[in-house]
């Protein structure tokens, strides 16, 4: 498969420009993202996970070093809206993103500053709508609406767009654990069903073990980039740099320091039931 | 308490009135309102008063509400029939009292104007109840949009007032929870005089002003990445098409101008 994503010794401060610039956000960042990966940055605040997300669709362009999304260098300022449809961004606070009142003009937004003429636009915002199961709120306002079905429809918005990546900036953080069920769903829709390439922000466990990989960041650097089962096996170092690990590793990493017999690279609950069982019996 | 806040106030149903094209109602009420104006006799003013009323029996609206619209103004009201029944004179004289007068005219001149403001307020409602903010918006950009060749910001206009209606009820919201917020720090917002309570009206205005302006960035930031770049070739989903019913309004409505008018010349 084909890189979509690519980052080349990315490094980045915030004003560059003057005299006395401030210390480097990002130092030295290499990554590769497949087209149709499903892939988790983790790390705690300060990080610089979100000053990344930032680089993939040229809201923030790099002090030195390369972000190329689909061929388009992001530096390029004659394809910027190109590469904005390519990968669409979506924010943590679903209120400050949405910007009509009515929820399928919303999603149109993207479409009416592209230009979409009508019977087209109509058509993706209903699709989008149902992609994202929201058609039935097409004419609701958003203030009608809870936190998780207003972040669903600034997806949908995204979608519209027909994106090849999204990039979700903690999408989840100010949702309650409702919403963020929903709104982990229907990203993972977007992944399996449409083959969207998914770059997920967050710094909920239980959310970067549901990807294919997770790339966990640490004052501006790449520390690990591995299938999810490989990274929170780590447990010392993950404790090291400030982040939790899912409750099924932590349980199996108490039991194994016990000395009980168990493998190191369980993630999800069935499996760690699988394997208790097996020990208990 | 600041939920009751409505701006625009809107009332979904499905009447002719609703589904008149928002152009041609915003139109249709500006006639409306110098028809009122321009009509000197009581005639006219019996034609404004059928116009309205036609209007509001059509918008399936209850009188009720129009009601509620004129309460708040009734001082108003009142004053401006006061001065008027005692200084306008002519006509027959009730009431002398050293510069004060009460005569035939006064009493005529403020009846009317009552009655002209009260049917004013009540037709100029129609518009807001039957057109839903965001649809009038449109309407407005679109009414305004030849203006854009003397480099009249319409566009720009009509996106301003879009987002901050689409804001007012997360900024209502926000309100509540910083007056709760501040309450349960000791804040009195309630009690006090009208001095301590227009000064604890700045520890709800700033957090408002300083959490606004974050989320005017926040939202420049998203609106960017949903590649907008102002008016310039934008398409819209929305789509206005006025429909033959349009026209007979808004001819219905030149024809009760055109009444007053004659009106106006034969008395």
């Amino acid at each position: 498969m084909d890189n979509i994503i690519e980052i080349r010794n990315l490094r980045f401060r915030y004003d560059s420009d003057s005299e006395k610039p401030s210390a480097e956000v990002l130092k030295g960042i290499d990554l590769d993202i497949k087209q149709g990966e499903f892939i988790a940055v983790l790390g705690h605040n300060g990080s610089g996970k979100s000053t990344l997300a930032k680089h993939l669709n040229a809201i923030l362009l790099p002090t030195s070093g390369k972000v190329t999304v689909d061929g388009i260098d992001t530096a390029d300022d004659s394809r910027l809206f190109e590469l904005r449809q390519c990968a669409g961004m979506v924010f943590q606070n679903p209120d400050n993103q949405i910007v009509s009142s009515v929820v399928e003009e919303d999603v149109a937004f993207a479409l009416e500053n592209l230009g979409v003429p009508y019977e087209e636009m109509r058509q993706r915002v209903d699709d989008s709508l149902k992609a994202v199961n929201m058609y039935d709120y097409r004419f609701h306002s958003p203030a009608q609406l809870s936190g998780g079905q207003k972040q669903r429809v600034a997806i949908a918005g995204i979608i519209a767009m027909r994106p090849k990546c999204i990039i979700l900036d903690e999408p989840t953080a100010m949702l309650d654990p409702q919403g963020r069920k929903e709104v982990m769903s229907a990203v993972r829709e977007m992944n399996r069903k449409y083959g969207i390439t998914i770059v997920l922000i967050t710094h909920y466990m239980e959310e970067a073990v549901q990807c294919d990989r997770v790339v966990v960041m640490e004052s501006g650097r790449i520390i690990m980039d591995n299938i999810p089962e490989k990274v929170f096996s780590q447990v010392e170092l993950l404790r090291k740099i400030g982040l939790d690990v899912p409750q099924v590793t932590e349980l199996c990493w108490g039991l194994r320091e016990a000395g009980v017999d168990i493998p190191p690279e369980i993630i999800s609950e069935e499996e760690c039931v699988k394997v208790l069982l097996k020990l208990l019996i | 308490m600041l939920k009751d806040i409505t701006i625009g106030q809107f009332f979904p149903a499905d009447s002719v009135i609703h589904r008149l094209d928002p152009r041609f109602k915003i139109v249709m009420t500006l006639l409306f309102i110098i028809m009122l104006f321009t009509g000197q006799s009581v005639v006219s003013l019996v034609f404004g008063i059928a116009y309205t009323l036609t209007a509001i029996l059509l918008s399936k609206i209850k009188l009720k509400m129009f009601a509620k619209s004129i309460k708040p103004l009734m001082p108003f009201l009142l004053v401006t029939a006061l001065l008027n029944i005692l200084f306008v004179s002519g006509g027959t004289v009730y009431f002398h009292w050293k510069f004060l007068k009460i005569t035939s005219e006064g009493i005529n001149v403020s009846v009317v104007m009552i009655i002209r403001i009260i049917v004013l307020i009540a037709g100029s409602s129609l518009l807001t109840y039957t057109t839903s903010p965001i649809t009038l918006t449109d309407a407005v950009e679109r009414l305004l949009s030849p203006l854009k060749k003397f480099k009249f910001p319409v566009h720009e206009l009509a996106m301003m007032m879009s987002i901050a209606l689409r804001f007012i009820p997360t900024l209502i919201e926000e309100t509540d929870k910083i007056i709760s917020a501040q309450k349960a720090r000791g804040a009195e917002i309630d009690t006090g005089s009208i001095k301590d309570r227009a000064k604890n009206l700045v520890s709800i205005l700033v957090p408002l002003f300083i959490s606004a302006f974050r989320r005017a960035d926040e939202l420049a930031t998203a609106m960017e990445c949903r590649c907008y770049c102002g008016g310039e070739g934008r398409t819209r989903l929305r789509q206005l098409k006025s429909a033959p019913r349009d026209y007979i309004a808004l001819a219905v409505t030149i024809g009760f101008f055109a009444c007053v008018i004659v009106i106006n010349i034969i008395y």
